[in-house]
């Protein structure tokens, strides 16, 4: 990627406009319009109620994404902290006026906008860390007293989403915020002393069932219990994976064709406007449609990855790589519960899936990365 | 990395491409994963996918219809018209029925059964409300459809007997497939256990249920995961059953069945060229439609409690002592081992005396002198006494086999009986007891342990009018291939013995006990034998006081009146055999019912009067103004037939 040799903030719109990443626009509009086709095939071949209103979205998305990407990114840095403390603010309300949904509160009614406040979190929780670890001495990254501000800054998000219960959120927000801490330079012992505990936490959940201390919810335990063996329950609760695997593999190598596949088209298939919209498009056009998609979800990767490696500035480059990072997350857990590699933890496939709040908060991250390309530092010959 | 003079910026570069290759290993796995499920596992999904989406449907077959042998229809498949609900169309059930019940006959426990089976169903499966509807009830409920969601009349086929009484013994009926029916079959169709799926019960219907039934097609049929039909996939064609032809005439046997009205009786006519049975009129006969949509059990408690017995078929499956219809057989044994010639003579005085036991003969006074002819014209009881005891019980036993008693004649109705003609063995095996010359006199009567069935004594008269092997049947055609009539074999008798056996028979009616039962016609002549058999032992005391007159016992100790006749006499057509159960004389009730029934088959029609003798003809002409008109079935007539 050259760099354009202009100063911060002294640019026309116009220059700006073309100094955005437009590979990652278009790879974004690529995967986004993979969901419009499925979402259309997921009504019988109607607009709506899904298709239409998920491009609305998308193109009001896009349009905050590039105005996002206008506003310098040294102001996202300055409001950080209002992002992060909003979110926090939200997750607490969600606890005592959220609405229910899907079985969990994890919505909450501003006027007509239902609005997800673990989504938002998710953007501010990058950005929160990233702006830590901006101002933080590269020196101290690894030092244990300065590993704490941004540990709690991660638990406290991640244990109120575990009470509403999501466990799909806060397995990524935790992810998530390891990998910003990551990229940060913390030390790998970290990592590897996380790697551990998590073990150990596994471990102690498992044992845990069943006994006073039980420290996970039935439904997750059963979730649980039957990823690790779908088949002993394929009318109950593995039949959303069995269901899944089979539309998978019966797509084959080209697929049934558009809308022709028969799990999908006869309700076999469970959710497949959400959740399971990726299996969906994998038995309408086979491996090669799935194949296509990964890929596309993968260059969204490398694109946002790309453009954080060649940051200089620390707080872009690391806003910019942890939204990847976010993003990478979503759709690997997404397409490893659906493909049965992992449990149904209910984590839409980002761009694609139908759902609103995501989609948005989705295509704000990608302006602020956007921003952080925009605004980058001038090279240093 | 690059230095510059300030100390520089911490770049992310080689965490971030640590993490890059970190993302890339996730990728791959998930690519992976991908190539498993659909290109190495393609195959095995693919078949799940279609084992999920794929039903099949069985059509069942409609079934074969039942002909006289004139091609006029003894069962019928009739379009049924029902009334199906569909829960989700409905959407409030119990209003609707209650609406419905407005407008057609439906009862508040019948609407309670539906609704129960209504939300048993899901949403979108049609439930059977109610079915036997009249087409105006349809035409009612097609007119407020607007005010009956969900509430869809449907056709079906189901079977209808149009002379209900007169052949429901033969025909038999139909019914819904029962547990203990699945249980018995060992190797059940799959159209069984399809709901109201109707097969053979009783009489040919049940017999000849293999050739009736069909093939069922199937469908293939695309269900979505709540089991809703999406469309039709491909359809196998299944194939209706096949039409059975029998070979009895609906018009004698309802001509039988209305001269028998009032008793319990039972009626044979026989071809005796082919075997054909014209007529097995077995009476009271019962409504068949009655069962088809399953009996309810008032009715089928008083079927069971009518001393008549209509439930059951009186012309196979009834036994009787034969009496003196019995005569004939044994004069055959006699003459045929050479221990009696037609002229020989048997001096009657009125009984025989074995011991200090004393073997009546019916006539008080006695015959006086008599040889074979006048032992058959006038049914000397001693001259047979004095056969059986020359002959003895093996011969006698023989010879009733050789005439198709006491043998199971094979025909497509249940309990065939196979009658008695008891044997020396078969009294020591049966009884522990020797056979003694007592029983011989029995024997020799038509009495003791003799038992037949009409349908046998139609088949002996048969026999005898032919000298051939003549063999009953009942089916002249199964899906219009008409079955082979093979030539009877000679049954092996002298034509002396038989023409002498003949004559006597026809001295029944030109002289003898039957005389008043004769045909005038004299082309069509008839012989015959009457037969009084006695179901009750007559003391020594009550024949010193006088034996009671049948009219002064219960119905059910009187005799059974017996007649066997063939016609014409010179060149013998049909035969029939009769028997009025407790009906009294042979000659007095049963010869002129036998006459009628024989007539009516021999002229085709109601006989000319002229047929008759002069001096019955009035009593003949106020037997045909008077006929009783069949009972008529409680179920509505076919609207429509489909194919009759």
């Amino acid at each position: 990627m050259s760099l354009v040799d202009q100063g911060r903030g002294s640019r026309g719109l116009l220059a700006k406009l073309l100094a955005l990443n437009w590979p990652l626009i278009l790879v974004i509009c690529a995967v986004a319009s993979t969901g419009f086709l499925m979402l259309f095939a997921a009504a019988n071949g109607s607009y709506d109620p899904w298709a239409r209103a998920q491009m609305i979205r998308f193109g009001v998305g896009l349009v905050a994404m590039i105005v996002i990407a206008m506003i310098p990114i040294g102001f996202w840095r300055t409001v950080t902290p209002l992002a992060y403390l909003g979110s926090m603010g939200l997750l607490v309300l969600v606890e005592f006026f959220g609405t229910i949904g899907m079985g969990a509160q994890r919505w909450i009614s501003i006027g007509p906008i239902q609005v997800q406040p673990s989504e938002l979190m998710k953007v501010a929780l990058v950005m929160a860390l990233a702006s830590y670890y901006a101002r933080l001495d590269p020196e101290r990254v690894s030092r244990p007293l300065w590993m704490l501000p941004p540990i709690l800054l991660i638990l406290a998000p991640t244990a109120l989403v575990l009470i509403q219960p999501n466990l799909g959120t806060a397995t990524l927000l935790m992810a998530g915020g390891g990998a910003v801490m990551f990229l940060a330079g913390v030390s790998l012992w970290y990592f590897a002393a996380a790697l551990a505990s998590v073990a150990g936490l596994v471990t102690a959940v498992l044992q845990s069932h069943g006994t006073s201390w039980q420290l996970l919810h039935d439904y997750q335990y059963r979730r649980i219990f039957t990823f690790l063996d779908p088949d002993n329950d394929p009318l109950g609760a593995g039949y959303h994976i069995s269901q899944a695997k089979i539309a998978m593999g019966s797509g084959g190598l080209t697929g049934r064709g558009y809308m022709q596949g028969t799990q999908s088209r006869l309700n076999f298939l469970p959710e497949r406007h959400t959740d399971f919209i990726f299996t969906s498009l994998a038995e309408d056009f086979g491996f090669i449609g799935a194949i296509t998609l990964l890929a596309l979800l993968t260059l969204v990767v490398v694109f946002c990855m790309v453009s954080a490696i060649s940051n200089r500035d620390r707080f872009g480059a690391l806003v910019t790589g942890g939204v990847g990072v976010m993003f990478f997350l979503f759709f690997a857990v997404n397409m490893g519960m659906v493909m049965g590699m992992m449990p149904v933890v209910g984590v839409p496939l980002p761009l694609v899936s139908y759902g609103g709040s995501s989609m948005l908060v989705l295509m704000a991250a990608f302006g602020l990365a956007q921003s952080a390309h925009v605004h980058r530092p001038r090279a240093v010959d | 990395m690059k230095n510059g003079k300030k100390p520089p910026p911490p770049r992310i570069t080689r965490r971030g491409l640590m993490l890059l290759g970190l993302q890339f290993g996730v990728i791959g796995a998930l690519g992976f994963r991908m190539r498993d499920l659909q290109i190495e596992q393609n195959e095995r999904f693919r078949l799940l996918a279609e084992e999920n989406r794929i039903n099949i449907r069985l059509m069942p077959p409609a079934r074969g219809l039942i002909f006289d042998r004139e091609g006029r229809p003894l069962a019928l498949n009739r379009q049924n018209y029902r009334i199906v609900m569909v829960r989700e169309q409905a959407r409030d059930p119990a209003a609707v029925l209650l609406r419905l019940a407005q407008i057609i006959d439906l009862p508040p426990d019948r609407q309670e059964r539906a609704l129960k089976e209504i939300k048993a169903r899901s949403a979108f499966v049609p439930v059977v409300v109610t079915e036997n509807l009249s087409w105006d009830d349809v035409v009612r409920v097609s007119a407020n459809a607007p005010v009956l969601p969900g509430v869809i009349a449907e056709v079906g086929l189901s079977r209808f007997y149009p002379d209900a009484y007169s052949t429901s013994h033969v025909v038999g009926y139909v019914g819904p497939v029962s547990e203990s029916d699945l249980a018995k079959i060992e190797d059940p169709d799959p159209v069984l256990p399809i709901p109201r799926f109707q097969i053979g019960k009783t009489g040919v219907e049940q017999r000849m249920e293999p050739s009736l039934r069909g093939q069922a097609g199937n469908m293939r049929i695309e269900v979505s995961a709540a089991g809703r039909v999406m469309r039709e996939l491909d359809r196998v064609e299944g194939a209706a059953g096949r039409d059975v032809q029998l070979t009895i005439d609906k018009g004698v046997q309802n001509f039988a069945m209305q001269r028998m009205a009032g008793e319990s009786a039972a009626a044979v006519v026989m071809d005796v060229q082919t075997g054909d049975l014209i007529a097995l009129a077995s009476s009271p006969g019962f409504d068949p439609n009655s069962f088809v949509f399953g009996i309810g059990s008032r009715e089928w408690n008083a079927l069971l409690a009518d001393e008549y017995k209509p439930l059951s078929n009186k012309t196979v499956a009834g036994a009787y002592p034969p009496g003196s219809t019995f005569k004939m057989v044994v004069a055959l044994a006699a003459m045929e081992a050479g221990l009696m010639s037609p002229g020989d003579t048997v001096f009657c005085n009125g009984g025989t005396t074995l011991g200090n036991r004393r073997f009546h003969c019916w006539k008080a006074g006695g015959h006086g002198t008599v040889d074979l002819r006048k032992s058959l014209s006038a049914s000397c009881d001693v001259y047979y006494y004095e056969m059986a005891r020359r002959v003895g019980a093996d011969a006698i036993s023989a010879m009733s086999r050789r005439l198709g008693l006491g043998v199971r004649h094979d025909l497509p109705m249940p309990a065939v009986t196979e009658g008695l003609m008891p044997d020396k063995d078969w009294k020591k095996v049966n009884r522990s007891e020797s056979w003694t010359v007592g029983d011989s006199f029995n024997y020799g009567i038509g009495q003791g342990f003799t038992l037949a069935s009409p349908m046998q004594l139609a088949v002996m008269t048969a026999r005898l009018a032919t000298g051939r092997a003549v063999v009953p049947r009942l089916v002249r055609a199964i899906g219009g291939v008409p079955e082979a009539v093979p030539e009877p074999a000679d049954i092996g008798l002298s034509a002396r013995s038989l023409q002498a056996v003949r004559d006597g028979m026809f001295a029944v009616t030109s002289e003898g006990t039957a005389y008043r039962s004769r045909i005038a016609d004299p082309l069509n002549l008839m012989a015959g034998k009457t037969g009084t058999s006695q179901v009750r032992i007559i003391t020594a005391a009550e024949r010193a006081a006088g034996v009671t007159k049948n009219e002064q016992l219960p119905w059910n100790r009187r005799d059974h009146a017996l007649f066997v006749a063939y016609a014409p006499f010179d060149n013998p057509r049909y035969a029939v055999a009769q028997i009025v159960e407790h009906g009294g004389g042979g000659s007095a009730v049963a010869a002129p019912i036998a006459r009628d029934i024989l007539m009516r088959a021999l002229y085709g029609a109601l006989p000319p009067l002229a047929a008759y003798p002069p001096e019955a003809r009035g009593a003949a002409e106020e037997m045909q103004r008077a006929l009783a008109p069949l009972p008529e079935t409680a179920m509505p007539e076919p609207l429509e037939r489909d194919r009759a």
